[in-house]
């Protein structure tokens, strides 16, 4: 569980060049985080890649937040 | 001048004329070539001449399934598809009060929808090498019309505003996308006219000729560089002073 957050949060902070500490279960990645939506895009791309599972769009669409992102992750390994 | 060295690209429409000329082009300045169209024996053939580098990817654009999977079978023919060129187009001309729905639809398909798809389907790769380049093929008439091709003139400027749109989203990613809109060129299809009909469509050229191919492959091969970086959204008119825009 932990392992999937911390790899997820590496992502997001390298993409997002945002601070670790931001990176709370709740926040969203366009509206605390500064995503724009090509950003969340490749968000998931990212995530496809380093954990080896397809993210179809209309689940992309509901991973709005940090907390999202590794709920489905979890879900889906 | 230009170089695609390293560049794959994947071409539509590559065993027409226009397609053949823009494949040697980039084929020539180092590119790799995944070479598409309906007609197997032309790519073969094309193929064969350009030798190396040289893949034949067959595929019928009003397939939705077939145009889907291109980019992915270019993707591993070649490793990516860095330069995606729509080339692609058909003709169902017919004077508009008489034309039927199949005939707007399969116009519409094949010219606008599958380069969507296609635009689509190398999107995604591009996004990730930060670094891509889309020329969508357009026509002088998607700019001014003509009579009998609403359907075409239709589909050419879909194909425009579509870029530009495409364009303003992936720009900051070092993807490009713009079009080249062709005047009259001498090909197959314009090698039917009759001379009287020559005549009357020279009297509206300013530089008194038709195009060649080679003329629409060089427009292509520039927005292709990495020397066209900072161009995107935006359309080449190549047509001999025929529409000024």
């Amino acid at each position: 569980m932990s392992d999937v957050a911390d790899r997820v949060r590496k992502i997001v902070v390298e993409h997002l060049g945002v601070e670790e500490d931001k990176v709370t279960e709740t926040a969203s990645f366009i509206d605390d985080l500064g995503a724009d939506s090509l950003d969340t895009v490749e968000l998931v791309m990212a995530f496809e890649e380093e954990f080896g599972i397809e993210i179809p769009d209309d689940a992309a669409e509901t991973i709005q937040t940090f907390g999202d992102a590794v709920k489905f992750i979890n879900g889906a390994q | 001048m230009f170089d695609l060295n390293g560049k794959n690209v994947l071409i539509t429409g590559a065993s027409g004329g226009i397609g053949g000329a823009i494949a040697k082009a980039l084929h020539a300045a180092g590119a790799t070539v995944a070479l598409s169209g309906t007609r197997v024996a032309p790519l073969e053939a094309l193929a064969a001449e350009l030798g190396d580098r040289a893949h034949v990817l067959p595929c019928n654009l009003s397939d939705a399934e077939a145009v889907t999977a291109l980019p992915k079978q270019a993707a591993d023919a070649m490793g990516s598809v860095d330069i995606l060129v729509n080339n692609a187009g058909i003709t169902r001309d017919n004077i508009f009060m008489r034309m039927s729905d199949d005939e707007w639809s399969s116009v519409l398909d094949v010219n606008l929808t599958s380069t969507m798809r296609l635009c689509k389907g190398v999107i995604r790769g591009m996004m990730k090498s930060r670094w891509g380049r889309i020329v969508n093929i357009s026509s002088v008439v998607g700019a001014t019309g003509n009579p009998g091709q609403a359907n075409y003139a239709a589909s050419k400027a879909g194909v425009v505003g579509m870029s530009k749109s495409i364009a303003y989203e992936v720009a900051s990613r070092g993807i490009t996308v713009n079009c080249v809109a062709p005047g009259f060129i001498t090909t197959a299809m314009t090698d039917k006219l009759t001379d009287d009909q020559k005549a009357g469509i020279l009297t509206q050229v300013p530089a008194g000729r038709m195009g060649n191919a080679d003329e629409i492959a060089a427009a292509v091969l520039y927005l292709s560089s990495q020397e066209a970086a900072y161009v995107t959204g935006t359309t080449l008119h190549v047509n001999g002073g025929m529409a000024m825009l």
